[in-house]
């Protein structure tokens, strides 16, 4: 695997990470620690210079108006966004373009001029409802929310959890029990906030203290069948391609926060006295600093190892797995290390190193906990289902 | 925790402030009426916390308040933005006091009860 850089990517590089250093570390000078979004004008200023440098709409297929980039390339770009106060959930506020929900780029012709290009332009917000108090880990077992076919109409009853911008959205991905117990009876349908019967009950209160997550009621809730996304009962089967690319990227947003607390990690050990001499003269803190680096290229390889065999057409399943789990759990290492060489000051909200450390806790329960990608992994290469 | 607090009201003065720490977290102004006026946050911008937008309330009422409730939160900001939804929900209107929300930034919530 060949690791340097061809001349467009490093000018890519170049440009968001001057991008970051003069636009939104400025900006983020300005606003709360925890901040994890900015003015709808101000994210249009942004949005206009994203758009100058072609990078707007990363996640967006060519087809539908995004950039023409590889998964490698996307990957660089997540490292780089990352590197500020807010970058690991809201990297460069949005200015990029969110995440898209990828599955509405199999939607029906009518569903795509309703719901999805509303979304490519911005005009529109749209959440994902997946997650559920029985569990968001095996959901093909976990959904208890029941969708009852009335007519032209289905009836969706239940309750949805830990479901992220569900109250500031215009419609989202709901996924309901049609039929019986497994993945094969999940159905997901498009479904519009301003609906009778969809109700956001509550904010739910996490260690991430902005960009909250919130408790969905459905009571009665009817939805058009033409609002079924797939397949009736193939709720799972719907872009798993394109949600495996979104986790590498997803993990190449971990080795950025983890490049930078390193980054200051070192920089402070140099010019932090304690007894006479620098901190970088410590063994104890040189060996925290080489942990670091090793975590740190540990992941940088199997994220690019990740991206590079999804580039060439290859299954990359195991690989995007396997980059999540180390990518999340030696960042979250990285992090904490860069903490404790910075004392007191790491747990301050003078630096950003607290709010990455509990946003960094998150990212290894996120997206499939751990543990999930070591069943993912541990049942490819056992070739078998381990249900 | 409740969507909507429901500690009970102090007196916004001096004396009441005696026992309010410097912490990180959200508070409600009510005028005498017992109608929620304003309802803040004290971020990790604030130099005292709650203690210190207390005072300046103190000092300067917003929309005629005479008492404050609040909580010490760490997740401040999500707790704002949960309380302020719930208002306009049993409202329709943000508190007369909170001129400084921009309503655009805030969802629809419908909280039970």
């Amino acid at each position: 695997m060949d690791l340097a850089l061809s001349d467009e990517q490093r000018i890519i590089v170049d440009m968001v990470r001057r991008f970051v250093r003069e636009e939104i570390v400025p900006l983020e000078d300005t606003l709360d620690p925890d901040a994890d979004e900015v003015s709808p004008e101000k994210l249009a200023e942004l949005v206009d210079k994203t758009k100058e440098m072609g990078l707007h709409g990363l996640d967006t297929p060519p087809e539908y108006g995004g950039p023409d980039i590889d998964l490698v390339t996307r990957c660089l770009i997540a490292i780089e966004c990352s590197q500020h106060r807010a970058g690991l959930y809201a990297p460069c506020y949005y200015a990029f373009g969110g995440a898209r929900q990828a599955q509405l780029f199999e939607a029906t012709d009518a569903q795509k001029e309703k719901y999805l290009y509303p979304m490519l332009n911005g005009e529109k917000k749209v959440f994902f409802g997946l997650s559920e108090p029985s569990g968001g880990s095996d959901p093909g077992r976990a959904i208890q929310t029941r969708a009852v076919r009335d007519g032209d109409h289905w009836v969706l009853n239940g309750t949805k959890l830990w479901i992220s911008g569900a109250d500031r959205a215009d419609y989202g991905l709901l996924f309901a029990r049609t039929g019986g117990p497994g993945r094969g009876g999940v159905t997901a349908f498009i479904v519009e906030t301003e609906w009778e019967g969809f109700n956001v009950r509550r904010v739910v209160h996490t260690l991430r203290s902005a960009k909250y997550a919130t408790e969905i009621q459905l009571e009665d809730l009817r939805v058009p069948h033409e609002n079924i996304l797939g397949e009736e009962g193939g709720g799972f089967a719907i872009s798993n391609d394109r949600l495996s690319r979104q986790r590498v990227p997803y993990s190449a947003e971990c080795l950025g926060i983890a490049i930078k607390a390193h980054e200051m990690a070192v920089e402070y050990s140099k010019i932090r006295e304690t007894f006479g001499a620098p901190l970088a003269h410590r063994q104890g803190i040189q060996w925290m600093l080489v942990e670091n680096e090793i975590d740190i290229r540990a992941a940088k390889l199997l994220i690019f190892d990740a991206a590079a065999k999804a580039d060439r057409g290859e299954p990359f399943r195991t690989e995007s797995a396997i980059a999540k789990l180390v990518a999340s759990e030696n960042s979250f290492k990285v992090v904490d290390r860069s903490m404790q060489i910075h004392g007191g000051l790491g747990v301050a909200k003078d630096l950003p190193l607290e709010r990455w450390f509990r946003e960094m806790r998150i990212r290894r329960v996120g997206e499939g906990p751990s543990e999930v990608q070591k069943h993912v992994i541990a049942r490819d290469i056992l070739n078998e289902s381990l249900r | 925790m409740p969507v909507r607090m429901d500690k009970p009201w102090a007196p916004l003065d001096t004396a009441s402030l005696a026992t309010v720490a410097a912490h990180l977290g959200v508070y409600q102004l009510a005028n005498n009426k017992g109608e929620i006026v304003y309802i803040g946050v004290a971020d990790a911008r604030t130099l005292f916390g709650i203690k210190g937008e207390l005072r300046k309330a103190v000092a300067d009422p917003p929309a005629s308040a005479t008492q404050f409730r609040y909580e010490v939160n760490m997740a401040y900001r999500t707790r704002h933005a949960e309380l302020l939804q719930a208002f306009i929900h049993d409202h329709g209107v943000l508190p007369v006091g909170n001129t400084d929300i921009d309503p655009r930034m805030l969802g629809r919530l419908r909280p039970a009860g």
